[in-house]
């Protein structure tokens, strides 16, 4: 496919490689935001191309992952009526709440479906006047457009019976709250592509001056990922803390106009917990009051869950840096993706489920693994 | 999640700029996506398609630099093996 196959091509991702190889004079460690590019550098094994002194850290840029067990709790809860048809993205389907999943509810008869986009929960409610239409909205900045339309058309179409369940994050202040720990081992950071494709990087530049960090767009395909590692590995070597553009085939400065705007009309910055990570504040988009009768956690009045994490996940400990997935004794044992017990197991963009996925045959990597992660 | 792939615009329908809809060639799979914020895209070009809505226009030539980046970084290398 064009614009795909191409940033694939194994010798050129060599070339890249040595040039890193040739520059790293000193250790650093670089944090990936997005967990689609955590995916790609783990299956790809782009990790493995890198000198030994470049750590990769894997950031909390899972929506999936990050969305608070109370929120899914909410999800099952509203899921389970019978006037609802609950919808949400695939991702959603398996995550466990604290009891039960979605695709438990529905094996038990309630009606929840699949789709591939909020568009088509709008159109459901068109169809079903007498049902209730659900959408769980989750996701990034990358997602809020979709899901801001949605709200936008049903509004418009003045549906009654359409609603969401909102858990949507923003990536920038999670950015702040990791730097502002003080075991925070980054010093580096590849930006999300697509987040800045909707955003644009202008937020960045405040965090890059601020915390002193390189802060490198970067798109999704291994030939973009090394080329931002490249790019952050020069910055950290030469002293500066820019922001620079990787991913300029997608990315301009200012980002998607006309989506942001959409954004702003439909959505107003609240706090949000992350799972795994605790809450930040400003993290998160909530309807705007102009939209607020499109709400489901106000329509179906579900109530706060109160549920405890498992004591024996350290999914924390990951999302900081501070230890490797296999370093955690949960995983791959009693944590698996079918019964995570953490934010980082639970989509295949979590970091623990990558490594689960493409390194878990201690024989052919892991070996190699913790030898690297004990000479660092 | 933030999943994206890039995809040619074949046909466009929708008169409302919020409501245009594109027909999307995915390497041969045709889906449809909404072009509300791609305005200025037509039929030929290539879009970042995220759940079901085109994000961002691909730009043809900023789709190069990598390549241009390599083949620079090749020459500087050329160059300085030249002089030792």
């Amino acid at each position: 496919m064009k614009f795909l196959d191409e940033y694939r091509n194994g010798e050129l991702a060599q070339q890249f490689a040595r040039e890193i190889h040739r520059i790293t004079t000193n250790p650093w460690n670089i944090m990936e935001i997005c967990g689609g590019q955590t995916h790609a550098i783990v299956k790809f094994g782009i990790d493995e191309l890198l000198p030994k002194k470049i750590t990769l850290i894997h950031g909390p840029g899972c929506p999936v992952c990050v969305t608070p067990l109370e929120m899914i709790d909410k999800a099952l809860e509203i899921a389970a009526r019978p006037e609802v048809i609950f919808t949400s993205f695939g991702d959603m389907l398996r995550v466990p709440g604290s009891t039960t999943d979605l695709l438990s509810v529905k094996a038990g008869g309630g009606d929840v479906r699949i789709v591939y986009s909020p568009l088509d929960a709008v159109k459901l409610a068109e169809q079903n006047p007498a049902k209730e239409i659900v959408f769980f909205g989750v996701g990034f900045e990358t997602t809020a457009p979709a899901t801001a339309l949605a709200i936008y058309q049903a509004a418009q179409k003045k549906l009654r019976n359409f609603s969401m369940l909102i858990s949507h994050v923003l990536v920038p202040p999670a950015m702040e709250a990791l730097l502002s720990s003080p075991n925070c081992r980054v010093q580096g950071f590849l930006a999300a592509g697509h987040v800045c494709a909707v955003m644009g990087y202008e937020e960045y530049f405040s965090i890059a001056k601020k915390y002193r960090v390189p802060v490198v767009v970067t798109g999704f395909e291994p030939l973009d990922i090394l080329q931002g590692v490249l790019m952050t590995v020069q910055q950290l070597e030469s002293g500066r803390a820019e922001v620079e553009n990787q991913y300029s085939r997608a990315v301009r400065r200012g980002g998607n106009q006309p989506a942001q705007d959409l954004i702003k009309k439909v959505f107003q910055i609240v706090p949000r917990k992350w799972r795994g990570v605790g809450e930040i504040p400003q993290s998160g988009l909530g309807l705007g009051d102009e939209y607020a009768a499109f709400d489901a956690e106000k329509k179906f009045g579900v109530a706060d869950h109160h549920v405890e994490e498992s004591a024996d996940c350290r999914s924390g400990l990951v999302l900081q840096g501070q230890i490797k997935p296999h370093e955690c004794p949960a995983f791959g044992a009693k944590c698996t993706p079918e019964h995570p017990l953490g934010a980082t197991m639970v989509s295949s963009e979590g970091a623990c489920a990558a490594y689960y996925r493409y390194r878990r045959m201690p024989d052919l990597i892991g070996a190699k693994y913790n030898e690297r992660t004990k000479t660092n | 999640m933030c999943l994206a792939i890039p995809g040619k615009i074949v046909s466009v329908s929708g008169e409302d700029p919020l409501e245009r809809m594109g027909k999307i060639d995915f390497g041969g799979i045709l889906k449809e996506a909404s072009l509300a914020y791609v305005p200025d895209t037509r039929v030929g070009d290539y879009v970042i398609v995220h759940v079901g809505f085109a994000l961002s226009k691909v730009d043809e030539a900023e789709a190069q630099k990598v390549f241009e980046y390599l083949k620079q970084m090749g020459e500087l290398g050329e160059l300085e093996e030249r002089r030792i």
